[in-house]
């Protein structure tokens, strides 16, 4: 079993119907990007692209992190879908880029606006609650004692620094990580193995220690007066279950173009369960974030999901526990479920379209509100314009590999030959 | 008639038992069971033996928990005394998730260990039934009715064919620690 793939050195070649329905999906997410600022919908077009900048970097984060935790955990099953997240690996730089680039624009961009005490502040279109003008100096009008409290953190400086060394720093170890990667496939041994094993450790503590903020910043500080301890994980659990369906769904899109002959339904079953057990843990936090906050009921703290449960929002509230919790639940608990190779594909879709809304619910209530709420042109056309670059990017990063396999990797006999 | 209820091949190797399956089933010999020291991987679809039913027993256990839980805290909560919590309705759902989830697992947990040692007959205490001590150990143990049709020094000479370092013909099914 499992030996009657074709070649280790099986090379992807990027082309045909892929290449062009990623460069349509790139002009469309242009189109409606200049169609967003051309309708003078700026706000809602900048939350768009941070939506869709944040899902795009987490996404390439998970793929580093997908292979950290391979190498930690020493494990064998995966080492012959390795290629996969590290693709997504190498295309971070690209997408930290993106994102710092999306955010500093946000910042730079000011508009005047209204405050809920009816004084006027330039704000610019992205963090307009502490990156305000004047809101932190105390002789200003429009100063906000809250925010000055926390303006030794929440300064554009060390925002853009900590953005800027985060990225950059798992942008390295994911570079590491393929390097080494490739270094093996002309060596051999245990030399390369070794040293991904310790760098896969340290990437891991940093990454545990950095993502919650790394969640707090780009996302959290959108609403700079509330604030939640849980949000880091939630974030993480959203990363996470968003980039395993990523790397499921490549994985599968591959196989049934025939690259990845080697990957069964024993493997698409363990990345199954990861989806399924992770989905869990999704809703774990996101519950846990809710009930504390519902439980104590402050207001400070309840202004969150109040925000959310108003009309505009509120069907979205729920369809985002439907599709994030219930729907894997139901479609994947079953073992035999997890095998059938489609239907692990259709929930892997759906899954990704789910965490685009778990977004959409974080940020939009912050950014443009209720009154703004909106799904249109801007919303779905700069999804798939990030959906096509993120193809685009990764696929052709992937074809830069000599193979599709690591062929040395020391555990890729027990990968060939796995079987649950 | 003989008085052998039982013969046993004992191996000393897992591939050669898995062979002396293969050679048994080869001579349409019925198999009782297999016991090995360790998991053999791939041995129960060679036996065809049918996926393990635990998985049900848990889902219902599950549901047990999670009604009882969820009655309980009705009960309590909204029917027999209702007190104001924070200005709360007295019948807070979200409140009751983590002790209905709590209830579910806990259930579920005891339901399946209890399953386990109905369907394997172990309970603490009880004297477990093997039928042959080395399988615990170090011996890869086919057992096989002694009762059909077949000769049994045909099926002693499969199993010492296949590899079998030792061949018994037992009268009685188990021994017992004694």
């Amino acid at each position: 079993m499992g030996t009657h793939h074709s070649s280790f050195d099986e090379k992807f070649e990027f082309g045909g119907r892929a290449k062009n329905l990623s460069l349509i999906g790139i002009a469309i997410g242009i189109v409606a990007i200049a169609y967003g600022f051309f309708m003078g919908h700026t706000e809602r077009t900048f939350s768009n692209l941070l939506l869709m900048g944040y899902y795009f970097a987490c996404v390439c984060m998970a793929g580093v992190f997908f292979c950290a935790v391979q190498y930690v955990a020493q494990a064998g099953w995966s080492a012959s879908l390795l290629r996969v997240p590290q693709a997504f690996a190498k295309v971070l730089p690209i997408a930290a880029l993106v994102l710092i680039l999306i955010a500093a624009a946000g910042l730079y961009f000011t508009h005047p606006f209204v405050n809920e005490e009816g004084k006027t502040v330039i704000v610019p279109y992205l963090y307009k609650i502490w990156a305000a003008k004047g809101v932190t100096d105390p002789h200003s009008e429009v100063y906000d004692k809250i925010i000055a409290g926390k303006s030794s953190f929440l300064n554009i400086p060390f925002f853009f620094g900590r953005l800027i060394v985060f990225l950059g720093v798992y942008s390295i170890f994911g570079w590491l990580l393929v390097k080494y990667s490739n270094n093996e496939d002309t060596l051999g041994g245990m030399f390369n193995y070794n040293k991904s094993f310790k760098m896969a450790c340290i990437f891991l503590v940093i990454f545990g220690f950095t993502t919650p903020i790394f969640a707090f910043d780009t996302i959290m500080s959108l609403e700079a007066r509330w604030f939640s301890t849980m949000f880091g994980w939630y974030n993480f659990a959203a990363m996470w279950v968003s980039g395993l369906c990523a790397i499921t769904l490549v994985l599968i899109l591959l196989k049934q173009k025939g690259y990845f002959s080697w990957v069964s339904e024993d493997h698409i079953h363990n990345l199954g369960q990861l989806i399924f057990g992770f989905s869990i843990f999704w809703t774990y936090v996101w519950f846990a974030q809710f009930l504390l906050i519902y439980y104590a009921n402050l207001p400070e703290e309840a202004v969150y999901f109040y925000k959310r449960w108003e009309p505009e929002f509120k069907p979205w509230f729920w369809l985002n526990i439907i599709i994030n919790f219930l729907a894997p639940i139901l479609l994947l608990m079953a073992r035999d479920y997890k095998r059938m190779i489609p239907r692990v594909k259709y929930v892997c879709i759906l899954l990704l379209c789910g965490h685009w809304l778990d977004y959409y619910m974080m940020i939009m209530p912050g950014t443009v509100g209720a009154q703004g709420r909106s799904f249109g042109v801007e919303e779905i056309g700069i999804a798939l314009g990030f959906a096509g670059l993120f193809t685009f990017l990764m696929l052709n990063a992937l074809s830069k590999f000599q193979s599709t396999i690591p062929k040395k990797h020391p555990f890729l006999q027990e990968s060939l030959h796995h079987h649950i | 008639m003989s008085s052998t209820k039982f013969i046993l091949g004992l191996f000393d190797d897992p591939d050669e038992m898995m062979n002396g399956i293969h050679k048994l089933q080869e001579n349409s010999v019925p198999i009782y069971d297999v016991y090995t020291p360790m998991p053999i991987h791939g041995i129960d679809a060679k036996l065809g033996i049918k996926d393990s039913r635990l998985g049900y027993a848990a889902f219902m256990f599950g549901c047990t928990g999670g009604t009882v839980a969820f009655s309980m805290l009705y009960y309590m909560l909204v029917h027999d005394w209702p007190q104001n919590i924070g200005g709360k309705p007295h019948f807070a759902i979200p409140d009751f998730v983590p002790i209905t989830f709590e209830w579910t697992v806990l259930f579920t947990a005891f339901g399946m260990v209890a399953t386990f040692f109905y369907a394997t007959h172990l309970f603490p205490g009880r004297t477990p039934r093997v039928m042959d001590l080395r399988a615990t150990n170090d011996r890869f143990v086919i057992a096989i009715d002694a009762k059909g049709n077949i000769p049994h020094e045909d099926i002693t000479n499969i199993l010492k064919e296949a590899g079998a370092v030792e061949v018994k013909h037992n009268d009685r099914k188990y021994v017992s620690y004694e």
